[in-house]
């Protein structure tokens, strides 16, 4: 028994080992280019090893059975008639109701870390009507900031383009030109269906919706280009609607804003 | 109070077709029914399956070069609508549920045979609409979600047609339901209580009352979608004052269930598979009949988290989070409850068990990045990516089509009295199972690392990837080789199967194989253990 009992704790602690190994070990995500990025890049960490765990464990015990309880040809009659044992059926309801509401609070930590639990109050004010509803974006930003930066942008999306429109040089780009380390905000709407606004390296997406602007707010981490997909069906060109976003040193961002600038039309 | 059903009586018998001539006809016998349900939805699954390799041949190199763009859009609007309209739903529900049920209650036939009939028979015109909609103006090519309002914008015939479609199909999938919520709880023998039923009338009876509650509702949605394209009124057109996410909100009301609706029954499938082959009665079965219930309950409230980047509200998502991620705890139950079926049997390796085992694991797989894509943080990465794609397939590819496979190897027998090939079968079970993972598992990456789904391009740097894809799809594609040889070879020449060669206990296997049109000659058993393995042999003993 304490034979049996010794092998048991030795493979659950191989499984745990080797889990743990591969999901420190091995990187399935693209690099981290915005605050949210190794937040994210945690989260999936956690995941990956409780999931390697469950799998591996689970894989091993189903092949493990289908070796060590195989009808031998010598075998007649039945395996052993248990139906069922009551502690055990509780330990595995459980265990894995604890295991999924620890993974839903540490969820609900990482997204309010992300921002996405803050009140949307944005700073958009200026570009449209205060009535006009704004649906919920990941958000990263309060007020104020947004009014020291104003670093505002507004994304429209068609079929099967991007345009950024930034309203403080008074044009549209259709790269997006950002400052590294700055936090950024975009309202974004369509002008037919839906589309959506992802970027792999920011670990950020949402929709932009025709009749219902969205906000989307990230702060880039490094300095480089990296793509902006369009991720939501939106037509026989969907898997060529791409943009660039280049994030820049503030000087150089500096030059390419005040190079596109133009001067604002007074009436 | 029992009623008796008689078709022969009811049905004039010398106007009945005999012999395989009665598959083409209007049988109300649940037995033929659910067999017409079966090789119609295999013959469904040849196309669905050939568009998919079409898909993978053109995502084989990451220009878009192997057939226009639309008709891109249109073959995987196509793919996902056949395979889970015409394929999943009707094999896993109409074929093996018409099949068994009459049997495991104990009745002559199903509690509306004609209803039933004509579910059945409202499949095979709507699927060929669906196909030939792409001779008209180009099939829909919205995705099968067909979203608003790229599905209004998009050639209106095509979409129509879809739409029609999907309404007739949601209609055969509802009279179904009606007939086996019907049939378990008023054709049952009176002496059977329900927790002496086998497992897949449990899984039934929990589906039957899902596709009852929420199908209307995506017909609801349908038809009003469809007045948007046709009659240019603006419920969700937003040129006209429409909003976009309720038609997602109550898409996704049907759309999430569906999920459980293609995959709660193969799990009531497969708890009557394993015990038969392992010898053991099934592991915790009031647990199981319990949990089967919890995410027929759950499965209802999870909707949204369809819509994590649809623009929600915070609440919202937090609710639809935690929620989804609890579906986890039943579901899991279910399968501790399978390895412990397994545990201490006496095992027999055969094809049925093998695709079985093979099911758990790919589910299990599945249900891990089901668990990691209900965390709204994780998901706003992910979604509408090729890792949502993988996920999805491990569920209804490794786990529901694994089961449809395993239950053929397992009720061959009974229904045409041969053995399948066991050596076939086996080598059925390897391709597929490779080239399965083969073909999905990759896409996970794919998806983290930057690539959509719904895609004809893609960047050059996916591609090494994409082709070992590309490869695990040309597998599953030859898989199907060995198992249409096999099916033909042992019907005709297949060892004789006697009528009980697996030594069950369900009430299916107590009569003749094939079984006689009233299912058993003289009075149906009464059959009130149907997992009672090993009690026998050591009562005799």
């Amino acid at each position: 028994m304490l034979n049996k009992n010794f092998y048991l704790i030795l493979i659950i602690s191989l499984v745990f080992a080797i889990s743990f190994w591969i999901g420190f070990n091995v990187n399935l995500l693209p690099a981290e280019a915005s605050i949210n990025a190794p937040i994210y890049d945690e989260l999936f960490k956690i995941l990956f090893i409780i999931g390697l765990i469950i799998f591996i464990g689970m894989t091993i015990a189903v092949i493990y059975s289908l070796f060590k309880f195989r009808k031998r040809n010598d075998q007649i009659g039945d395996g052993i008639a248990l139906e069922g044992n009551l502690s055990l059926e509780i330990v595995w309801t459980i265990i894995p109701s604890i295991i999924v509401l620890l993974i839903g609070l540490y969820s609900y930590n990482i997204y309010d870390r992300m921002g996405g639990m803050k009140e949307l109050n944005h700073n958009h004010k200026m570009m449209s009507s205060n009535t006009e509803k704004i649906w919920a974006g990941i958000s990263q930003t309060s007020d104020n900031e947004i009014a020291i930066n104003n670093l505002s942008i507004e994304v429209s999306a068609m079929q099967f383009a991007f345009l950024f429109n930034y309203p403080k040089g008074n044009f549209i780009s259709g790269e997006l030109h950002v400052p590294v380390d700055q936090k950024v905000s975009m309202k974004m709407e369509s002008k037919d269906v839906i589309h959506a606004f992802w970027v792999p390296e920011f670990r950020i997406k949402q929709d932009i919706i025709p009749g219902q602007p969205t906000i989307l707010n990230f702060t880039p981490t490094k300095v480089g280009k990296y793509p902006i997909i369009c991720a939501e069906l939106c037509g026989p060109y969907h898997g060529g609607m791409r943009a660039s976003i280049i994030v820049e040193e503030e000087s150089d961002y500096n030059e390419w804003f005040n190079k596109n600038k133009k001067p604002e039309v007074n009436l | 109070m029992t009623i008796s059903i008689d078709p022969q009586k009811t049905n004039n018998e010398s106007l009945q077709p005999k012999g395989w001539l009665r598959y083409f006809s209007f049988s109300l016998d649940h037995k033929v029914i659910g067999i017409q349900y079966l090789v119609c939805g295999f013959l469904f699954y040849l196309i669905g399956g050939t568009l998919a390799s079409a898909i993978r041949i053109e995502l084989a190199s990451p220009m878009s070069d192997f057939m226009p763009r639309d008709v891109y859009n249109q073959v995987l609007t196509l793919h996902g609508t056949i395979m889970i309209f015409l394929w999943i739903v009707p094999v896993v529900n109409g074929a093996f549920g018409n099949y068994l049920i009459p049997f495991y209650v104990g009745a002559r036939d199903m509690a509306f045979p004609r209803l039933n009939a004509v579910a059945f028979w409202l499949i095979p015109p709507s699927g060929l609409m669906l196909v030939a909609s792409y001779f008209v103006e180009g099939a829909a090519q919205a995705g099968w979600t067909a979203y608003p309002p790229l599905s209004i914008t998009t050639p209106q015939s095509g979409q129509i047609i879809w739409i029609m479609s999907v309404l007739l199909l949601g209609g055969s999938s509802i009279f179904g339901g009606i007939n086996f919520i019907a049939t378990i709880i008023k054709l049952r023998r009176p002496e059977l209580k329900l927790m002496q039923l086998p497992m897949y009338c449990w899984a039934m009876l929990g589906t039957s009352l899902l596709v009852v509650l929420s199908t209307p509702v995506l017909a609801g949605t349908l038809i009003l979608l469809s007045f948007d394209i046709i009659a240019n009124t603006g419920f969700f057109n937003p040129v006209l004052g429409g909003n976009v996410v309720v038609y997602q909100h109550l898409f996704w009301f049907y759309s999430h269930p569906a999920v459980y609706i293609m995959v709660l029954p193969a799990f009531g499938l497969v708890s009557e598979i394993l015990p038969v082959h392992a010898r053991k009665p099934l592991f915790g079965y009031t647990t199981m009949v319990f949990s089967i219930m919890g995410i027929v309950v759950l499965g209802l409230v999870v909707w949204a988290h369809h819509m994590f980047t649809s623009g929600t509200p915070p609440w919202m998502r937090l609710f639809f989070t935690i929620a989804t991620a609890f579906i986890a705890v039943p579901t899991g139950i279910k399968f501790f409850n399978w390895v412990a079926t397994l545990w201490g049997g006496k095992i027999s390796i055969n094809s049925a068990m093998l695709f079985s085992c093979g099911f758990i694991i790919n589910f299990v797989f599945g249900g891990i990045t089901g668990v990691a894509l209900a965390q709204v943080p994780f998901d706003i990465h992910v979604h509408d990516t090729y890792f949502v794609v993988a996920h999805f397939h491990y569920i209804v590819y490794g786990g529901t089509v694994f089961i449809i496979f395993s239950s053929i190897y397992h009720w061959f027998p009974k229904v045409t009295g041969k053995m399948l090939n066991e050596k076939l079968g086996i080598l059925h079970f390897i391709i597929t199972f490779i080239g399965f993972n083969l073909c999905f598992a990759p896409q996970h990456w794919l998806g983290l690392n930057g690539m959509p789904r719904r895609v004809a391009e893609y960047d050059p740097q996916f591609q090494f990837v994409n082709q070992i894809s590309s490869l695990g799809a040309l597998l599953m594609a030859i898989s199907t080789i060995p198992f249409l040889i096999n099916v033909f070879l042992s019907m005709r020449n297949g060892k004789n199967a006697g009528d009980n060669p697996w030594n069950a206990l369900t009430p299916e296997w107590l009569t003749s194989s094939p079984p006689p049109v009233e299912n058993w000659e003289g009075e149906a058993p009464l059959v009130e253990e149907p997992y009672g393995y090993g009690k026998e042999i050591s009562e005799q003993k």
